[in-house]
């Protein structure tokens, strides 16, 4: 009986079950139990949240281990860090960590401007932003077990996310109407390596879960996000820069669940106090935007 | 024939799907009057405490007690067999669960995600072909009853599958494979 481990189908099949749940971003042990409380099924383990990334400025990295420690120390729930894109020592240090999932992230600073990690490597699975279609098929080509758009982390407005799944899910929906002989065109125009652009259209979906990330921040967007088709809900700044933490928490993991019941959503809803204070995406200038980084 | 998945969080599509392969209709169950008209349950993989909390919040948790109590199979598939279990060892105190099978299971027994593994299984219930079984962030049943019947286990006797009358238990995700023998297994304990 020999054990196999790190394989594509347990490194994929962490993320399927992460479906249908919330992963929440928290700084310290008691923001991940807290998050756990309200029924997160996994945490993001970081220093600062995206908000406060973008309004310090700087140059931002993986977090400190013995913070990530802290965090796996406190919670029984899978818990997930962010390395920087390109930076494969830091999600070797990562890995060595234990953590379950890396998340090669354009919220952090990228160490490569051209070059992604080759995600295949690593016995841990991997999470990528993406934006369109062509860049999720390039990223699960490199090896990666799970996709999320990309949004605009930290401005608590969804309208990057819709925009990023939005564009991904269309561009499925042409892509199952093509002709098989279209399709080397299309991977060619997308970029996207041949295999993956076929498996996609055979499936009509991701080969890998798709989440829903940057700019989520009440219970109404991420039911928005399922809506719109898909698998779960990343929240960052959303949760911990509310004004009732804890209310908010347990509301958005509701709606994730219930995302097609209006009468349950509007219940949940209620009284949550204040939101995250939103940014409009048109103030922010074109070199301050998290999504553009990534290749 | 229909068949309830319950569909709070976690892999529940891919029981779906497998049902819906085995000419079985299958019944996303969120909320307690989905139970309705239903011959078996089946509870996914995902997090034993987000589905366990969201399961009390809604008034599930006595409804699938009483399901089971009228007789009809239950299945409960990694998490789910942790919501199943009288006893959870390494849980979040308090954790909502079912409390139906008397058997004790340990949460992420084997570690972290990176010792997630797969390996073939003698499941001597379904056959002599081994089962090829995927183990996710896996628990271990560490203690069962007196009238639970260990189906599987690990070559170091670790119980991976049991089964008390009408309720089955696996540690493990036949959901994720193309192997239809465990879902076939627990569709004849309808019958």
């Amino acid at each position: 009986m020999e054990r196999e481990v790190g394989t594509e189908t347990v490194k994929r099949g962490l993320a399927q079950m992460l479906k249908g749940g919330v992963i929440m971003d928290v700084t310290n042990a008691e923001q991940a139990r807290i998050a756990e409380e309200a029924g997160a099924c996994a945490v993001m383990a970081l220093e600062r949240v995206p908000a406060d990334i973008r309004a310090q400025g700087g140059v931002a990295r993986m977090a400190d281990p013995e913070k990530i420690l802290e965090i796996m120390e406190a919670v029984s729930i899978p818990v997930m860090a962010k390395c920087r894109i390109g930076h494969f020592v830091e999600a070797q240090i990562l890995e060595a960590l234990g953590v379950d999932f890396i998340d090669e992230s354009e919220v952090l600073t990228p160490a490569d401007e051209e070059h992604h990690i080759d995600k295949r490597k690593f016995k841990v699975p991997f999470v990528c932003g993406a934006r369109n279609l062509g860049e999720a098929l390039r990223r699960i080509g490199e090896g990666a077990a799970m996709i999320r758009t990309k949004g605009e982390a930290g401005t608590g407005n969804v309208v990057e996310a819709v925009r990023h799944a939005r564009a991904v899910l269309g561009e499925i929906r042409r892509l199952t109407t093509m002709a098989d002989e279209e399709m080397m065109t299309y991977a060619k125009e997308i970029g996207a390596p041949y295999e993956l652009v076929v498996e996609t259209a055979r499936l009509g979906r991701l080969p890998v879960v798709n989440f829903a990330a940057g700019g989520v921040a009440t219970p109404a967007d991420a039911a928005l996000m399922m809506q719109l088709g898909m698998d779960g809900v990343f929240v960052g700044s959303g949760i911990f820069k509310s004004g009732d933490p804890v209310k908010r928490a347990r509301a958005i993991v509701q709606a994730v669940t219930y995302y097609n019941d209006p009468k349950i959503l509007a219940e949940i809803s209620r009284g949550l106090g204040e939101p995250m204070v939103g940014i409009n995406i048109s103030l922010i200038p074109e070199e301050e935007r998290l999504a553009t980084r990534g290749w | 024939m229909r068949v309830g998945v319950l569909a709070l969080q976690g892999a529940f599509i891919e029981h779906v799907q497998m049902l819906a392969r085995l000419g079985v209709q299958p019944v996303e169950v969120r909320l307690p009057e989905h139970l309705e008209g239903l011959n078996g349950l089946i509870i996914p993989g995902g997090e034993s405490t987000t589905m366990g909390l969201l399961a009390q919040k809604r008034g599930l948790l006595q409804p699938i007690r009483d399901f089971v109590g009228s007789g009809r199979p239950l299945w409960g598939t990694c998490a789910g067999m942790i919501l199943m279990a009288r006893e959870i060892l390494d849980g979040v105190p308090g954790q909502p669960a079912l409390e139906l099978m008397d058997i004790a299971v340990r949460r992420n027994a084997f570690g972290r995600q990176v010792d997630s593994f797969e390996a073939d299984l003698v499941v001597p219930a379904l056959g002599e072909i081994p089962f090829h079984a995927v183990f996710i962030r896996a628990p271990v049943i560490e203690r069962v009853g007196a009238g639970v019947q260990i189906l599987a286990s690990l070559e170091d006797g670790t119980a991976v599958a049991v089964q008390q009358g009408h309720l089955l238990a696996t540690a493990f995700h036949p959901e994720l494979t193309r192997d239809e023998r465990f879902h076939r297994y627990f569709l004849e304990l309808t019958k």
